[in-house]
């Protein structure tokens, strides 16, 4: 196997409220044989309010990751679908070139912007050797949460079909986890609004979480921070608003990888999630 | 010495308006040989005709230019002039100062009136070197080939058959009566579909003049208009349809069923089978690979046993099985081949927001029309395909497939609106109790009585229209929710549904690119076939003898179909009036002396008229066929030697004219 480095962008959700999702994408790369580089000197992607207040800082953020990157000449890579979206807007508008050299200027380097820029999610999806599983997770069932913003718009980022992905169902197969097939992969989560309006994101999370018990689901799978925060932190008062019971862990992708490829569950920090998947791992005997 | 005349149109202001006639006149008036310049406000009419005519006479005029429209618009009106007053028709030059001049140039009337007196110049240069040139006379075979046997070609058909000329009529199903046979009511009449069709397909087949091949393919076409040479490819049966009566005691017994290819797959079907029961012919076929004999014989070469079943042989009473029957291709000659091979309904599955073709209470167009046939799988009963549980809220998503470039459909499918209108009133016919909602981006119904039944819809029955897109369905325990956006209320919509209605558009048939290049005739980037002329030749092709009717030109619906179906008969029957055909004498032809035998101008011709003939020395020469060459000069151009010239356009004409205008 040729030996393939990445310039690791974790972005501020991953080395906050993600911190599992971090660790395990570290974990399942190093166990792959692909390294992950950290950008040193990383900042903001600009996701949350920079780009809504002026639109060149919005690509100048991005740009000064996608600077870095290319400064270590390696392809950037990042698990979190909203710094993903972030870098790939900003390459996508510096296709042209007066943007590109305002970006440049703003920062003060040069931005060649040819380098490749994919989700971590892309990188295992085509991974093609041995995924050195130990302990396959028969006897689970799970459906995969994609998200809004990891496979959209078409043009600037997509990597899946728009409304029917496939690669976290095809991964999570490999591991021995039945997938079940359902509507809401690519539906909103309310994101953002769970500060604001959280009335709306209690609303559009209910109607994902009755989506995936009805699938059949024991949990749901994801590789989107603020997905998974939304979905996770605000289940139990939506069982209590609306007088259901869920019990549905939210888990990330890597962590389900790292589980199946012998981590233990307190290495993948499976015990830090509101929902407490422990139960339903340790009564299928996985963990 | 040549005595040319140079007539300069007006065209009312279309010319005039913009280039200044007069002096167009002073320029081109001393040109040596010219002997007069006249003008005319429409050198077209009557008088402008007549004007042409007289000088040519008076003046004994031996080359004539006529500065007007495009040669597309006029060539053949003003060929006729001049060969009136006695002279060659291929002596008359045109200079197009209105569709390449006036009309582009309008802006600029300077450079449009110098350009008018160049354009006109070298006309000038290029009729001094014409020849007079005579049309050719071919034979024809008085004998048309229909393909497809929809109601387009069943209607070409018999109208074709009942002027007396016998017709060949190839479908590629086990039968005719194409798509229309599937539906159950018709727009905006409400008459049933088949009712109506099968009385045409059987006049069709008991027609003496109308020979009908089903379960046939058209292979190869050659030769040209008047003459074409087809290979028809009769694919096997199994069964004798000499022998066989038609009893059904066969596809009664068979043990094995599949998925309805009529049916839209939610019905079965036997083995050995008719697709429906109004068949014509009434002669079964068998699916071979899903044969249980066929499943023995392959099993037994790999030494495992399976039963072989042979129950339709052995109860068979006239013996009409015939496991050894092969594919069998005939060459047959026709004057006449009328394209006529339909349509395919889009596959909704390609849409992954709304399930991807995954949930069974999502279905299409033609689907809810077998399940409200009484002819259909549920015989005419309307269950949904799930549960089968009698559906009392249905939702219908307009432009599926159609007026949606993400899917590459731009078009509109023309029909769909009234489809829905006509569903939702006959699913209200079946029960009152049925809720059905629309959801459309406009709704277009234009056509005679068209309007008036969509109204009713929404007025006398209650369907609900949503102006709206669907963004997303999802299934709920049961239910297909339907989560859309009321655009006139601006408010999104959330419809518990038990049945969705995906409207189809209409999609080139499978096949239809490989059949237009098989007949050397052109199709658009959807592989609808293109007609000659969008508005005044709709019938035809850029081929001779080649006619298009009904929906492989483009979505119609059922009167359109109906009356391009005749429409074509007239223009097959007219071609067939004549005993000879003329062929035009603007053609290519080969200075034997000089080729070489490279046959690059075969490979550039775009209509394969390039023969290959030995010399006397036996070697391959090339040779204009002059009833297939369209004149369009790619082979002039493409020799290397050049020794191929075309008639009333030689290369020494384009030096000339290019001589000319850089005067």
């Amino acid at each position: 196997m040729t030996h393939q480095a990445y310039a690791y962008y974790p972005g501020c959700s991953l080395s906050s409220t993600a911190r599992e999702y971090d660790v395990s994408t570290r974990k399942v790369f190093e166990a792959l044989g692909l390294e992950l580089r950290e950008l040193e000197d990383w900042s903001c992607c600009g996701a949350s309010a920079a780009k809504g207040i002026n639109h060149l800082l919005g690509l100048a953020l991005p740009g000064r990751v996608i600077q870095q990157a290319e400064e270590a000449n390696l392809p950037l890579t990042t698990p979190c679908p909203e710094c993903y979206s972030r870098l790939r807007f900003a390459a996508y508008e510096m296709k042209d070139e007066a943007t590109r050299k305002q970006v440049s200027q703003v920062l003060e380097t040069e931005i060649k912007n040819t380098g490749a820029i994919e989700p971590t999610l892309k990188i295992i999806w085509q991974y093609d050797g041995d995924l050195r599983i130990k302990k396959p997770l028969t006897g689970l069932k799970a459906v995969a949460y994609y998200g809004c913003l990891f496979v959209r718009p078409k043009d600037v980022a997509a990597f899946d079909d728009q409304e029917d992905p496939r690669s976290m169902d095809d991964i999570v197969t490999r591991l021995g986890v039945e997938m079940l097939d359902w509507g809401f992969k690519t539906e909103c989560c309310g994101a953002y609004l769970s500060v604001p309006k959280p009335e709306i994101v209690y609303r559009l999370v209910y109607r994902i979480l009755k989506g995936a018990k009805q699938a059949g689901a024991d949990c749901v799978v994801v590789a989107c921070p603020l997905c998974q925060a939304n979905l996770d932190t605000r289940q139990k008062a939506i069982e209590e608003r609306y007088r259901v019971h869920f019990d549905l862990p939210i888990i990330y992708f890597t962590q389900l990888m790292g589980l199946a490829m012998g981590f233990s569950a307190q290495e993948l920090l499976l015990d830090k999630h509101l929902t407490d998947p422990l139960p339903l791992l340790r009564g299928k005997g996985l963990a | 010495m040549a005595r040319i005349g140079i007539f300069l149109c007006h065209c009312g202001t279309n010319i005039a308006g913009v280039v200044n006639i007069s002096q167009v006149r002073e320029a081109v008036k001393d040109i040596p040989q010219v002997v007069l310049v006249e003008e005319s406000k429409y050198m077209c009419s009557e008088m402008g005709q007549g004007g042409i005519r007289e000088a040519i006479e008076k003046n004994k005029l031996d080359r004539v230019i006529i500065s007007a429209c495009s040669p597309r618009m006029h060539e053949n009106t003003f060929r006729k002039t001049v060969a009136d007053a006695g002279l060659n028709p291929y002596l008359l030059e045109i200079a197009n100062v209105r569709e390449q001049d006036s009309w582009v140039h309008a802006d600029d009337k300077e450079a449009a009136t110098e350009k008018a007196i160049a354009l006109t110049r070298t006309a000038v240069a290029k009729a001094l070197l014409n020849q007079p040139l005579t049309p050719k006379r071919v034979g024809l075979t008085k004998r048309a080939l229909v393909i497809g046997g929809g109601i387009a070609g069943i209607q070409a058909a018999l109208d074709i058959a009942n002027a007396g000329h016998p017709v060949v009529l190839v479908e590629r199903e086990p039968t005719i009566g194409g798509r229309m046979a599937q539906l159950d009511k018709t727009f905006p009449t409400l008459d049933c579909s088949s009712c109506i069709l099968t009385p045409r397909m059987v006049e069709a087949n008991q027609h003496p003049n109308i020979t009908i091949f089903t379960y046939s393919e058209v292979m190869s076409v050659s030769g040209f208009v008047g003459n074409f040479k087809v290979q028809i490819r009769q694919k096997a049966r199994h069964v004798d349809s000499v022998k066989c009566t038609g009893c059904g005691i066969c596809w009664q017994k068979c043990p094995d069923l599949v998925p309805s290819e009529f049916d839209t797959g939610l019905g079965g079907r036997k083995i050995i089978y008719v697709p429906f029961a109004q068949a014509i012919p009434n002669v079964p076929v068998i699916d071979m690979p899903n044969c249980r004999y066929v499943k023995h014989l392959e099993a037994a070469k790999e030494g495992k046993k399976l039963p072989p079943c042979r129950i339709c042989e052995k109860l068979c009473p006239t013996g009409a099985i015939d496991w050894e029957q092969e594919d069998q291709v005939l060459t047959e000659d026709f004057g006449a081949i009328v394209v006529a091979t339909g349509f395919k309904p889009f596959d909704y599955g390609r849409y992954t927001e709304f399930g991807a073709g995954k949930y069974p209470d999502v279905i299409g167009l033609l689907q809810l029309e077998r399940l409200l046939s009484a002819s259909g799988p549920t015989n005419g009963e309307l269950k949904r395909p799930s549960d089968g549980a009698h559906p009392k809220t249905v939702v219908f998503l307009s432009c599926i497939g159609s007026r949606d470039e993400r899917m590459g459909k731009p078009y509109c499918s023309k029909v769909c609106c009234m489809v829905m209108a006509k569903q939702a009133i006959l699913l209200k016919d079946h029960d009152p109790e049925i809720q059905p909602y629309v959801f459309y981006i406009d709704v277009r119904a234009g056509g005679k009585d068209y309007e008036e039944f969509y109204q009713r819809s929404q007025r006398e029955q209650g369907v609900l229209w949503l102006r709206g897109r669907v963004s997303k369905l999802y299934q709920d325990n049961g239910k297909v929710i339907v989560m859309g956006e009321d655009s006139l209320m601006g408010r999104p919509v959330e419809i518990a549904a038990d049945l969705v209605v995906m409207a189809t558009g209409m999609e080139a048939n499978d096949g239809a690119v490989d059949l237009a290049q098989t007949l050397h005739i052109s199709y658009d980037t959807h592989g609808f076939m293109v007609e000659a002329h969008p508005k005044l030749r709709p019938l035809e092709t850029n081929t001779d003898g080649i006619f298009l009717a009904g929906t492989v030109s483009g979505p119609r619906d059922i009167p359109e179909t109906v009356a391009q179906g005749s429409g074509v008969a007239a223009k097959v029957l007219g071609l067939f009036s004549k005993d000879e055909l003329a062929t035009d004498p603007t053609v290519a032809y080969v200075d034997a002396m000089r080729c070489t035998g490279c046959f690059l101008c075969a490979e550039v011709c775009p209509y394969g008229a390039i023969d290959k003939e030995p010399s006397r020395d036996g070697r391959l020469l090339a040779k204009v066929n002059e009833s297939l060459c369209k004149g369009c000069g790619l082979c002039v151009a493409g020799c290397r030697g050049n020794c191929i010239n075309l008639r009333g356009f030689t290369n020494q004409q384009v030096i000339e004219e290019i001589m000319a205008l850089c005067r």
